[in-house]
């Protein structure tokens, strides 16, 4: 069968052009730094700190160990220009963070994103799952996240066919392992 | 191509370009009648497809506002988007699967052949199968349907072989590519499939039918088809007689027309049809037209169905090639003993990964969901699809409060699923994952339904006018020149996917209504 290059590829063109005309978060992304770098030092409407719990939260509610934290990181950094620009959207965002730094540090005595464990944290969510702040969290990654085309090879999906010819001579048919 | 003016009388106006609209307004014209087609949605072409979910969804799907309430999973799963249907120039032909399927004979007559249901509205159908052949044939060889006029079956993909082999190990007989309305061979000026996958997306190589490439430019063709993109019908008027004469609708500039017609047929989906004839209430129809019966936006359904996904120890990638063509027929016959009346398809299905994780589990998070997902290439997918049962209380009413851009009502969509429903999605389920563990799936998913994509009945054809909305010529019982064309004439829903069946009895009412023009009856 022909399987697909789950490997990532850097593409120095492309992440040049991007270097040259973007803020220096979404450069912070491509250059692959962790949910603990500096990325978020930039942010404008949202604290610093709140932007590393989004990208922490947004791991934890859709765990994949074989995307690094850029994927996650570029998922969430939108919230700051919403937020930039609608009062409401900052206010939701910062009272979410806000309560689950509470609710963390009432059981944990720590922070949300440096509690220790993801099930611990995972607990913490499900506390807060029927708050807005989540609902709105959670379903703007279902895109922000997985429609992220960089992602789509990690999952062995190849996206766009009819510019390759479709599949008809690409493997369309070509399972090998029924018995 | 043809360009009419907004006063003359003497149109048929069609509301709606897809397989009812489209194919109505073709057969009129080539029969040298004139015809008008009011379509809400925009002219995308087959260059304007995108091979990309969310982005194709954005340009295409009927994303209006529509409410929703009732016991079914999709008013909570998906509040306003009740229906995953298109809005462009060959309606919901430009994102059907192909799947081509003629009812059998005791889908016409459920009432006689199950008894009665509590809860369920039943009735027969005015016509049997006998005398829908000639006009199944007629539509089978208009559209190319594959295993039909020699036309050979599509080849299997990595999906279809799966789920092939699960079936013949659990003993399964009816078990094929499927009867598709996408060419397996050159046909009717259009190449044949490439196995592309995003069937849903709009079919980028013309192989599939769709009234947009077939029916709506060989109408054209005849000078007496002309087509009104971006037209949103709002009211049908009528005359002091009761008879209609126009429709009113807002043009892609926001100007309100009205379109002079000798024959309106409404053809805009099973949720906007009843809601444009619930909207032209009158002095006179107080309660809409048509609807003398008080039937009309009744009995909706939007069939039983549900999705079984699989993981597998090794890759499958089911979504290339072709999306529904494979099916298992063996468990649409109506065998009561399995405890429920009716049958469903089993039919091959995948979707791309933006929309699997929207849809396998709605609102589900964590690992459980998302170790499902890391076996996206490894996973295999059929779509479960049967008869539910007409229910008086299912139905599309005008939303008291929501308006829609135009200050017009919009469709509110009440559901609540039948046991029957539930008890044959239960069974549905058990088979789907039994067909997948016979050849080694390590998990198996009970998906959920998606927003309905078959929307029928809510102006249904029947025998006598109090029972129903229309005659068996979709012709409606309370005004003679109105005429409905779409899914929501379906008296029940059959178990099969209901565009062959939309298209036939287009083609029927086609000779019809020009009949009775010839003979000045309307």
């Amino acid at each position: 069968m022909r399987e697909v290059d789950r490997r990532s590829k850097i593409d120095r063109r492309k992440f040049l052009t991007t270097a040259a005309a973007a803020p220096a978060a979404v450069v912070a992304v491509t250059t692959g730094l962790s949910v603990d770098g500096a990325w978020a030092d930039n942010a404008q409407a949202l604290k610093p700190e709140t932007m590393k719990t989004l990208a922490r939260v947004a791991r934890d509610v859709y765990p994949h160990d074989h995307l690094a934290d850029q994927y996650y990181i570029a998922a969430v950094i939108p919230w700051d220009a919403k937020a930039a620009s609608d009062p409401q959207v900052k206010a939701l965002i910062e009272q979410g963070v806000a309560l689950l730094n509470e609710l963390a540090l009432a059981r944990y005595k720590s922070p949300y994103a440096a509690v220790a464990w993801e099930e611990q944290r995972v607990a913490l969510l499900r506390e807060i799952e029927q708050t807005e702040f989540f609902g709105k969290v959670r379903g703007d990654l279902l895109v922000s996240l997985y429609n992220n085309h960089d992602v789509w090879p990690k999952f062995g999906y190849e996206g766009s066919s009819a510019e390759h010819g479709g599949y008809i001579n690409r493997g369309f048919n070509d399972i090998d392992w029924l018995s | 191509m043809a360009k009419f003016d907004l006063n003359d009388d003497g149109f048929v106006v069609i509301v709606g370009s897809g397989a009812g609209g489209g194919t109505l307004g073709n057969e009129l014209a080539q029969k040298g009648i004139k015809v008008v087609v009011l379509e809400a949605g925009a002219r995308n072409e087959i260059q304007d497809f995108v091979n990309d979910e969310w982005n194709s969804f954005t340009r295409l799907a009927w994303k209006d506002m529509r409410t929703t309430s009732g016991s079914w999973q999709v008013a909570r799963d998906f509040p306003n988007l009740p229906a995953w249907i298109v809005k462009s120039v060959g309606g919901s032909t430009v994102h059907w699967a192909g799947a081509s399927l003629r009812f059998e004979e005791h889908e016409f007559k459920i009432k006689t052949a199950y008894g009665d249901i509590a809860g369920a509205n039943l009735l027969d159908w005015p016509i049997t199968l006998a005398e829908m052949e000639p006009w199944y044939a007629k539509a089978e060889f208009k559209m190319g349907t594959t295993r039909t006029n020699g036309i050979p079956g599509l080849p299997g993909n990595n999906n279809f072989k799966v789920m092939e082999a699960g079936a013949r190990k659990l003993g399964y007989k009816q078990v094929h590519t499927g009867r598709m309305s996408i060419n397996s061979q050159p046909r009717d000026g259009r190449g044949s499939c490439q196995q592309i996958g995003f069937c849903f997306q709009g079919c980028k190589s013309g192989a599939k039918w769709s009234t947009l490439y077939t029916e709506i430019p060989k109408g054209e063709a005849t000078g007496n088809l002309e087509v009104r993109p971006n037209s949103i019908a709002v009211r049908i008027e009528h005359d002091a007689a009761g008879k209609v004469n126009g429709v009113v609708y807002i043009d892609g500039e926001g100007k309100t027309q009205k379109q002079k017609a000798r024959v309106v047929a409404v053809a805009g989906n099973s949720l906007e049809s009843p809601r444009l004839l619930l909207n032209s209430h009158s002095s006179m129809f107080p309660d809409g037209l048509a609807n003398s019966s008080g039937q009309v936006g009744r009995n909706y359904m939007r069939h039983m169905t549900g999705s079984v996904y699989a993981v597998f120890e090794k890759p499958v990638h089911m979504y290339r090639g072709t999306t529904m063509a494979g099916i298992i027929m063996d468990e649409a016959r109506h065998d009561p003993k399995r405890g429920f009346a009716g049958g469903y398809e089993m039919e091959t299905l995948s979707l791309g990964l933006p929309f699997m994780v929207a849809f396998l589990n709605p609102g589900a998070w964590g690992r459980s969901f998302t170790t499902a997902i890391d076996g996206y290439a490894n996973m295999a997918g059929m779509w479960l699809v049967g008869e539910d049962l007409p229910q008086e209380t299912n139905r599309v009413t005008l939303d008291p409060v929501v308006k829609d851009t135009n200050g017009m009502p919009v469709a509110s969509v009440h559901y609540d699923d039948h046991a029957n429903d539930a008890a044959m999605r239960n069974h549905a389920y058990r088979q789907g994952a039994a067909v997948y563990e016979a050849v080694g799936a390590i998990r198996t998913f009970p998906t959920p339904p998606y927003p309905s994509t078959h929307n029928l009945g809510t102006n249904r054809m029947s025998e006598k006018p109090r029972d129903g909305v229309v005659n068996k010529y979709g012709q409606t019982h309370d005004i003679k020149n109105l005429f409905v064309s779409d899914g929501s004439q379906f008296t029940t829903s059959a178990a099969c996917n209901p565009t062959l069946t939309i298209v036939t009895l287009a083609i029927r009412q086609a000779d019809h209504i020009a009949g009775a023009m010839q003979k000045g009856e309307i």
